[in-house]
């Protein structure tokens, strides 16, 4: 299944690459659209997915010790997932090699290519601290270090938005730490996810009471920083206009941020969890993860794609029109090539993580 | 002043290579001939800007962007949403009492250009002379320069192109906008082609540096405005008659 979704996103990609980008939904007025509101998701979940890894080795709580190579694992495939649609949606994807050796330093972009090549070597290093009994000694240096990278990784992320001066939605700088918060929730729901595909049901009773609770508490945290930017920008940065339109808009974008991120990414599955919902079977949790996961790709969809679509003043206290879209909120309507490519996205992450677990020993052994 | 000279040797080295035959669709040179020359010569004493008088723009009217679209060989291919436009009629309607201004935009060519700053890969750069251009060569079409232009000057090239000028380059899955005719600047014409079309007198080109020129003597004269002044980015294009 991940292998047909990850053919189909490579055929997407190619159609857009021969074509141009015309075919997408995307414009001149919304130049990021789909693939990187997944590619950021992913890119975000793979920092917080590495959390469990980190909460072993770096803050020695043994119960999580052999759940750690899942998490190096989902992390690693998840970002490898993330930068590939990243690449693929790019004008000129066949200039890689250009991406990787021009470097403009002021570039917060050109950081995070380092970040993410170097998140993706530590990460495998790691993994090695953890595989191999001989390299135990190194895990915890090495464990350290991928947390501090991961928390660089993540705040860089947010900082592809957040030093974006021109559009109002963005110009803050809780974008960051925001994002930061945000990868726990995201990153375990991902991992749990991959685990409860994979992981034998007698396995899984040994952890999910715990992880369910961890989960729940992520997801509280990551609730109320969203919460806290929104109001943020709301009252204290000068940007009561663009929360309006995302938040009592008339568009999409409400229905998205309350009834998809909120309700459906937040209340439900924390009722869930609290009322441990079909005694947090590996049924539940696959069911909460994914909402959990579809939550939060809502809620970056309404902030990247809405914070785009809230036009730009050219001058304060007039409106403009013009034939380039001046000052009208720019309409999206992703098209089917944008979409399997993200869904590629997905799928390649879950295609590699499956395979290493097949592979290597990776998955916490059944007592 | 070093990273300007980085990208001033990044540009003439893309330059040559295009001598040696690299093109973006058969036939066509990425850059052209006289692109070599680019870049040579420039140096910071000049700072090419535009002045527009906002009370001279007719509504109505777009000579300069019918201009523009003929010198650098843009037309529309697959519709607003899509195609290039470098440089727009705007108008603009005061919310309260209903004052209209009409003004063209394109790339203000700030000299603290966010779209310099963001670009990975250097691509985006600024010239000696104030000129901001992409290089063809090294954009990579990541679209992040868009994302961070305040005014929307940018386009992207969202399809083939099979009819480009020899002194425009432009390639698919690449970035462009305004470049200020820097083809015209560098063979010595002292205008754009936008300034030369308009019919009312409404626009103006010169060196912001030199305060013997038109341009300056006018700025000097009667003051001059920057479009989302807040953001403080020293555009190198300025307007007469909008509100400070
Ligand atoms: S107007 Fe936009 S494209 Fe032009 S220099 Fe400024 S930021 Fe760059
Ligand atoms: S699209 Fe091209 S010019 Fe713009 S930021 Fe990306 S590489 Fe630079």
């Amino acid at each position: 299944m991940s292998l047909i979704l990850i053919i189909v996103a490579l055929f997407a990609a190619l159609n857009m690459e021969h074509e141009g980008h015309y075919i997408t939904g995307m414009d001149n007025q919304i130049v990021w659209g789909v693939p990187h509101v997944v590619a950021i998701f992913l890119i975000i979940s793979a920092s917080g997915a590495l959390n469990i890894a980190s909460i072993a080795s770096v803050f020695g709580r043994q119960f999580y010790t052999p759940l750690s190579r899942l998490s190096t694992v989902v992390a690693i495939t998840l970002l490898i997932g993330g930068l590939s649609v990243i690449l693929l949606d790019l004008g000129r994807p066949d200039r890689l090699l250009i991406a990787m050796t021009y470097f403009n330093f002021s570039s917060i972009f050109a950081w995070n290519i380092i970040l993410y090549t170097g998140f993706i070597g530590i990460g495998i290093i790691y993994l090695w601290t953890m595989l191999d009994w001989q390299a135990d000694k190194y895990r915890k240096p090495v464990g350290i270090i991928a947390f501090c990278w991961r928390l660089i990784l993540t705040a860089g992320t947010g900082s592809i938005f957040g030093v974006l001066v021109a559009r109002e939605a963005y110009d803050i700088v809780i974008m960051a730490p925001m994002f930061i918060v945000l990868s726990l929730g995201y990153g375990l729901a991902c991992y749990l996810l991959v685990m409860c595909l994979f992981l034998p049901e007698q396995s899984w009773q040994v952890f999910k009471h715990r992880l369910s609770r961890l989960l729940a508490v992520f997801i509280v945290c990551g609730l109320a920083t969203s919460l806290f930017y929104h109001g943020a920008n709301y009252w204290w940065f000068d940007a009561q206009a663009v929360e309006d339109f995302l938040l009592f808009g008339d568009d999409i974008y409400p229905w998205l941020i309350w009834g998809g991120y909120l309700i459906l990414g937040n209340i439900l599955p924390l009722l869930l969890l609290g009322f441990h919902f079909n005694q947090n079977s590996q049924a539940s949790t696959l069911l909460i993860s994914s909402l959990v996961i579809a939550g939060g790709l809502v809620h970056l969809y309404a902030l990247i794609i809405g914070g785009q679509a809230y036009p730009m003043p050219l001058i304060e206290g007039y409106d403009s029109t013009s034939s380039f879209f001046d000052g009208v909120i720019a309409s999206y309507s992703p098209s089917q090539w944008e979409i399997m490519l993200g869904l590629g996205g997905f799928a390649l992450s879950l295609f590699l993580a499956g395979f290493t677990v097949r592979v290597f020993r990776i998955l916490p052994e059944s007592k | 002043m070093n990273k300007i000279d980085q990208y001033r040797r990044k540009f003439l080295g893309a330059a040559s290579a295009a001598f040696v035959g690299i093109t973006i669709a058969p036939g066509i040179l990425l850059q052209a001939g006289n692109a070599a020359t680019a870049g040579q010569g420039v140096s910071d004493a000049q700072r090419w800007g535009l002045l527009i008088d906002t009370n001279r723009c007719e509504p109505g009217c777009d000579a300069c962007v019918q201009a523009c679209n003929k010198e650098n060989g843009l037309r529309s291919i697959h519709g607003p949403k899509t195609d290039a436009q470098w440089i727009r009629k705007v108008s603009l309607k005061n919310r309260k009492n209903g004052h209209v201004l009409n003004m063209p935009v394109m790339c203000q060519h700030c000299a603290k250009a966010p779209c310099v700053d963001v670009c990975p890969t250097g691509a985006s750069f600024k010239r000696a002379d104030g000129i901001v251009l992409v290089d063809k060569h090294t954009c990579i079409g990541c679209r992040y320069c868009m994302m961070a232009c305040p005014y929307k000057a940018r386009s992207f090239v969202h399809e083939k192109l099979t009819d480009q000028l020899p002194h425009a380059p432009r390639g698919k899955g690449t970035v462009e906008s305004c470049t200020l005719c820097v083809h015209k600047i560098d063979r010595g014409d002292n205008t754009t082609a936008c300034v030369q079309a308009c019919p009312h007198g409404a626009m103006m080109f010169g060196d912001l540096n030199d305060p013997d020129s038109a341009i300056s003597k006018q700025i000097k004269s009667l003051g001059s405005q920057q479009l989302r002044k807040k953001l403080d980015l020293d555009t190198g294009v300025r307007y007469q008659g909008i509100p400070v």
